[in-house]
């Protein structure tokens, strides 16, 4: 059972809404509908299904139903039509004391973009405010509260009040009083947007360090697509109330589905969503540990590579060897043919996960100038990063599925 | 231009004369409240020593305004002790406090109503602003008329005539606590009453303070023009300076009047910044 299941709901502001409805089935834009009866289209037929411990991000422009979408999630805005399922119960049936209960069980409350904590309370008293709200003693209350304050970095700044706090603090302060209650979702609404770049990123590694760590179930609203793509393990991206694509940020950039997100997605930096194992090439020619010289000096010419990686018979990863130092090494000891090369010869190479993002890749690629190999857990080797890959990854209509390693080496030639 | 005359002032009699016969024991527990009310006020101000209150004043305007405004505070009330005007002083003082104690325990509801609903808000604005444009004094004949002459119609005069500024203020000050906050309170599970006294009331508070300020000044021009039906004090001194065309004397109540106004105002000023930080 999914965390969070909408089915097919709509919000349209103003009265009988049923008009707009019977436009909308017809395939008529929000705007012209807004034109001719005056009702305002929130959202319109969605669906999605949320996963406990996934963060969820809702993208779109604004006027795109993205806000919209996630106040009807606790019912800050009533839904027009459709089902909200939040851990097996149907909160569109729930009576009001029903839902102010069923918000305290279920939401760790909302993040908001200029960050809406209490002017009048100091740090302490506003991380405290949702724990208050359910009614929880002081002295415990307290405890939490600075367990969580310490948790965002804000210990010192416990009676400091948020006018003395710069506006990262100020986020912060909004974070920790969502994280003090003990509920599983989490809404951000724009929760960064408000930040200047540097504490942009600072908050959002901070933010999936702490999700990597709690676990809640989060639903992030943003225009960015940089941070979306970041932070969503999927996407629903909205246009116009209407959801045009969901997925993950891989399958959204690799397959966009209209001309709408094409163009998102072209203004991306690429380097925080592909991974070295989106864009590393099968490693076409090794040497084994047991090869001699000779072989490997032959193996080299053939493939016509400056250096090769050397493995056992397991494919773990021993190291490198350059061509010009073998063949210079051959030249010397040309008696023994099954000579194996001496350890000096072997080199370590710049090693990453799969996992690692591009731009930590393209980081270690400026400063090194042997191969870099992928290799898992095990230092078992899977793939070699190849300078063309890099670039093409950067390039607009990059699919990681159909890049053949000739036409990368050919990519490679003309840049270099 | 027409054959006959609209009778609103016979309606209104009318309707007087029927409300004040037919309802007298409501008049009356109002009346009996509002001298129990301004009877205590006076008599805990005057049972104190000049001194002693000086000093309290002193310290309690110091506390909201600071040094420079308490020194003025002290040395106009020994001013006014000097010249004789301390007991008419501390029932204008005790006439005030009265009519504000009314106007709070009513203007805050119906501000905080006012702010939940457009519809009452609706009803209740043209009614505020007939009662500030009405000039003060057509609120002497009914309270006359209900209550008889005395403090008690100048207190509710008073109170009718001050109470919009708070009930306007409250509205306002609810209406603009900003809209996150409301949300992320509603996200926890708030419920009405936390979101009230948790919330909106917390940072309407400098609005709501800048209310009962406007109000209190207001109550103490009125509690003046209400000395015409025998409500007392200063307002009698300074009509009594009139009447008599005594300039000096009523030049004297008339400064006994802007040193209390200094002093009210001062420390209700500074009620609405105590709570922020610096």
């Amino acid at each position: 059972m999914s965390k969070i299941e909408i089915k097919n709901v709509s919000k349209i502001f103003g009265p009988k809404p049923e008009r707009a409805f019977k436009m909308l089935e017809q395939g008529i834009p929000k705007n012209e509908v807004q034109a001719k009866t005056g009702l305002v289209v929130g959202v319109y037929d969605i669906s999605i299904e949320i996963e406990k411990g996934e963060v969820f991000v809702i993208m779109g422009l604004s006027g795109s139903g993205k806000s919209t979408l996630q106040r009807l999630l606790n019912r800050l805005h009533e839904p027009t039509r459709g089902e909200i399922i939040i851990d097996g119960k149907d909160i569109t049936k729930m009576d009001h004391n029903e839902l102010i209960h069923f918000r305290r069980k279920a939401f760790s409350g909302m993040v908001f973009q200029n960050f809406a904590i209490l002017p009048h309370r100091t740090v302490m008293g506003n991380v405290e405010f949702g724990l208050e709200i359910h009614g929880v003693d002081k002295e415990k209350r307290r405890k939490r509260a600075q367990e969580v304050i310490e948790i965002v970095g804000l210990q010192g700044y416990e009676n400091s009040f948020p006018s003395e706090l710069s506006g990262g603090m100020q986020q912060r302060v909004g974070l920790a009083r969502g994280l003090a209650v003990d509920a599983d979702i989490l809404l951000m609404d724009e929760a960064f947007s408000a930040l200047d770049p540097l504490i942009r990123r600072e908050m959002q590694d901070e933010l999936l360090e702490l999700q990597s760590r709690m676990k809640k179930t989060i639903v992030f609203v943003t225009h960015d697509l940089d941070e979306a793509f970041k932070l969503g393990d999927r996407i629903a991206i909205l246009k116009d109330g209407v959801m045009v694509q969901m997925g993950t940020a891989e399958e959204i950039i690799t397959n966009p589905v209209d001309d709408y997100v094409t163009a998102f997605v072209e203004g991306l930096d690429r380097t925080g969503v592909f991974t070295a194992g989106t864009i590393m090439q099968p490693v076409k020619a090794t040497a084994h540990v047991n090869d001699g010289l000779h072989t490997i000096l032959h193996r080299i010419r053939r493939a016509g590579l400056s250096s090769m990686l050397l493995v056992d018979s397991q494919r773990i990863l021993h190291g490198y060897l350059k061509a010009g130092e073998v063949a210079e090494e051959v030249k010397k000891e040309s008696v023994d043919e099954k000579k194996k090369p001496h350890h000096s010869l072997i080199h370590s190479p710049e090693t990453v996960h799969p996992d690692t993002h591009l731009t930590e890749v393209i980081n270690l690629y400026s400063e090194s100038t042997g191969p870099i190999a992928v290799v898992n857990d095990n230092n078992k080797l899977l793939g070699v990063i190849v300078r063309g890959a890099i670039i093409a990854a950067l390039s607009k209509g990059y699919k990681p599925e159909d890049n053949g390693y000739t036409e990368q080496t050919g990519t490679e030639e003309k840049v270099s | 231009m027409f054959p006959f005359r609209i009778p609103i002032r016979d309606w209104i009699s009318a309707a007087v004369d029927y409300l004040s016969t037919q309802f007298s024991v409501v008049f009356d527990s109002i009346s009996n409240l509002v001298l129990f009310l301004v009877d205590n006020f006076k008599d805990g101000l005057l049972t104190l020593h000049p001194l002693v209150l000086i000093v309290v004043l002193g310290l309690i305007t110091y506390r909201m305004a600071g040094w420079a405004t308490a020194g003025v505070a002290v040395a106009g009330l020994f001013i006014v002790e000097n010249i004789g005007l301390w007991v008419a002083f501390n029932e204008t003082l005790a006439l005030v406090l009265s009519a504000e104690v009314f106007v709070i325990a009513f203007g805050l509801p119906l501000g905080i109503f006012a702010a939940g609903s457009d519809r009452f808000n609706g009803i209740i604005r043209p009614l505020l602003d007939f009662m500030q444009t009405m000039p003060a004094f057509v609120y002497l004949i009914p309270a006359i008329m209900f209550f008889g002459l005395g403090l008690v119609p100048g207190v509710i005069a008073t109170f009718v005539f001050a109470i919009p500024p708070l009930i306007r203020l409250t509205n306002l000050g609810i209406r603009q606590v900003p809209k996150e906050l409301i949300e992320a309170s509603d996200a926890f599970g708030a419920t009405r009453a936390q979101k009230l006294f948790k919330v909106q009331m917390p940072v309407a508070l400098p609005t709501v303070m800048a209310g009962v300020n406007q109000s209190i000044m207001l109550g103490l021009s009125m509690v003046v023009i209400a000395a015409m039906i025998g409500a007392g004090g200063l307002g009698a001194e300074v009509l009594r300076g009139i009447q008599r065309l005594e300039v000096g004397q009523g030049f004297e109540a008339g400064l006994a009047v802007v040193i209390l106004a200094v002093i009210l105002d001062r420390i209700t000023a500074g009620f609405g910044q105590i709570k922020k930080p610096q």
